[in-house]
């Protein structure tokens, strides 16, 4: 078979073509590669930056957040605390406050019924000694009467009554 | 899953079917420039080349239907009989003068065939002289037209998303810029600074660049349909002219420990030297070189396993006369078809990021500075 081409014609560059590739590819090169491949490359960098930055800036905002949870968990934990030991205190305050005044109220009582038990006592002895006197004063009519006519003398009838009364009063 | 397969199958057929009846139609097979091609005239009349197109003498000639489609053409064939007229810019350097016209003035305007304008004929799509002068075509040929449709393609994707960043400064990628995000971070971040280094940035536009460059004409040449299927990539003067960029983005840039290395590798012997120095001189121009044949060859490659499987079809069906042969190789080779696409979409990304990373390396080994010479 006759071959209707030239097959080193395909391996040889042709000064046309190699001439029309170069130009082709170089206004490609100086154009996109100025206006487009630098610019879109920056700002793909540029982003990337961005969003490592970004990224870097939440990842520390979470760990301030959690140290700060943190501190706020230790601070709440320590207040209540204290309000525990707050309360304690104000209680057994309030404990001693009561059983200190409830036992000055029972020495009061005590107290004023000691005043009203030795009162009564006194007014007692009083009523008993005034009853005494009224009975003997009674008595000693009673017998003047009686022993009028029979005893003239009456210093000595007087001195044996209240003898006699003496007698009975501290028997009594 | 059986479903696809039923469809898959159902659609070979009916591919098939119409491609072999397509080819059966006596006019159809010489509108298809490609299978006109075939079989071009080795007789010319005086003014006027007429491609033969005998429909029943045809045979199927997959070579050149494959090699037509691989190498460049000054039209660009869009469907039938139709072509794009592309600008001719001839360099006479004999002569040494211009000649431009557009391709369609090479048509004959009756007719079939090809007519010589101004001592310039076309052939195989191409222009040649007629004196056999030495000429260097500078015209927008198909697979300039395609890299120059690439070019505002990459423009207006690379405005669109750059202005989403200037609009939408600091905020989430939204629709096409998240697409290119990752990309641009890709060759910015993990190809360009982690092979070159601390100097990386003042490389990312250019490695960015060349990926999307790359990239984006790999795309392109994957299309079959008329904007794209040009082989934009897979052409030895489109790779050769990266690959030097390459080199001079390489050396241009390299640092005093980089040349030192090459002239005088510390810590070897100086009779090992004489050995040593012209195979690392050796080694400054076989790095872009190896850059440029790997693109070439990965995308041609790619290239001629799609016809070849595609042409399949053609071969078995006996171009048209045997239904039931290009049904048989329909069923075949569209599956097969789908997954070589397929693959050469994954290599469209792979030899773009192969040639950016090994442009990076290279560019990182220029830009190395030892703190200790002589720990080599």
């Amino acid at each position: 078979m006759i071959l209707l081409f030239d097959p080193i014609s395909l391996i040889t560059p042709d000064i046309g073509y190699t001439f029309w590739t170069l130009l082709a590819f170089v206004i490609f090169w100086i154009i996109a590669g100025k206006y487009a491949v630098k610019p879109i490359v920056s700002s793909i960098e540029a982003r990337n930056q961005k969003i490592e930055d970004e990224l870097l800036s939440a990842q520390k905002a979470r760990q301030e957040f959690e140290q700060l949870k943190l501190q706020n968990d230790d601070l709440l934990k320590s207040a209540r605390e204290e309000r525990q030991v707050m309360l304690l205190e104000a209680k057994k305050d309030a404990d001693s406050f009561r059983s200190a005044e409830m036992a000055k109220s029972k020495e009061d009582a005590t107290r004023l019924l000691e005043q009203a038990k030795s009162e009564i006592e006194n007014q007692k002895r009083a009523a008993i000694n005034e009853v005494k006197k009224e009975l003997g004063t009674i008595s000693i009519g009673i017998a003047e009467k009686l022993v009028r006519e029979k005893l003239t003398d009456s210093a000595s009838q007087q001195s044996l009554v209240t003898k006699l009364v003496n007698e009975s009063l501290s028997s009594n | 899953m059986i479903n696809r397969l039923i469809f898959s199958f159902l659609f070979s057929v009916i591919f098939s079917f119409f491609a072999s009846a397509s080819s059966e139609a006596p006019n159809a097979s010489s509108s298809d420039d490609t299978a006109a091609q075939a079989k071009p005239s080795s007789h010319s009349e005086a003014n006027t080349r007429v491609t033969s197109h005998d429909v029943h003498s045809k045979t199927f000639d997959p070579v050149g239907l494959i090699m037509h489609h691989i190498a460049d053409a000054n039209e660009f064939h869009v469907l039938g009989h139709t072509s794009m007229p592309l600008p001719v810019i001839i360099y006479n350097r004999d002569k040494k003068n211009w000649f431009t016209t557009m391709s369609s003035a090479f048509h004959a305007h009756h007719g079939e065939g090809t007519v010589d304008v101004h001592g310039y004929k076309m052939e195989q799509s191409r222009i040649h002289p007629l004196d056999g002068s030495q000429i260097i075509d500078f015209s927008i040929t198909k697979n300039v037209f395609g890299m120059l449709l690439g070019l505002i393609l990459l423009l207006i994707v690379f405005f669109l998303v750059s202005r989403a960043y200037s609009n939408r400064e600091n905020e989430v990628p939204k629709g096409f810029q998240s697409l290119m995000e990752p990309l641009i971070q890709f060759v910015a971040h993990d190809i360009a600074k982690e092979n070159i280094g601390k100097n990386y940035l003042k490389f990312v536009p250019f490695l960015v660049c060349i990926f999307f460059f790359i990239l984006m004409n790999n795309l392109l040449g994957l299309i079959p349909i008329f904007p794209g299927s040009a082989n934009i990539s897979g052409n030895i003067s489109f790779t050769f002219a990266l690959g030097f960029l390459a080199f001079i983005m390489i050396n241009v840039f390299a640092k005093k420990d980089y040349w030192g290395h090459i002239f005088v590798m510390p810590g070897v012997p100086k009779a090992l030297l004489l050995i040593l120095t012209p195979i690392e001189v050796m080694g400054i121009f076989i790095k872009p070189i190896a850059l440029m044949l790997r693109l070439f060859g990965n995308i041609t490659g790619g290239h001629i396993a799609i016809l070849s499987i595609a042409s399949m079809v053609f071969i078995l069906g006996n171009v048209g006369k045997s239904i039931g042969g290009s049904i048989g190789g329909g069923v075949i080779a569209i599956p097969l078809l789908i997954f070589v696409n397929a693959m050469e979409l994954f290599v469209a990304f792979l030899q773009a990021y192969v040639f950016t990373l090994l442009t990076s390396i290279f560019i990182g080994i220029a830009q190395e500075e030892h703190a200790h010479a002589d720990h080599h």
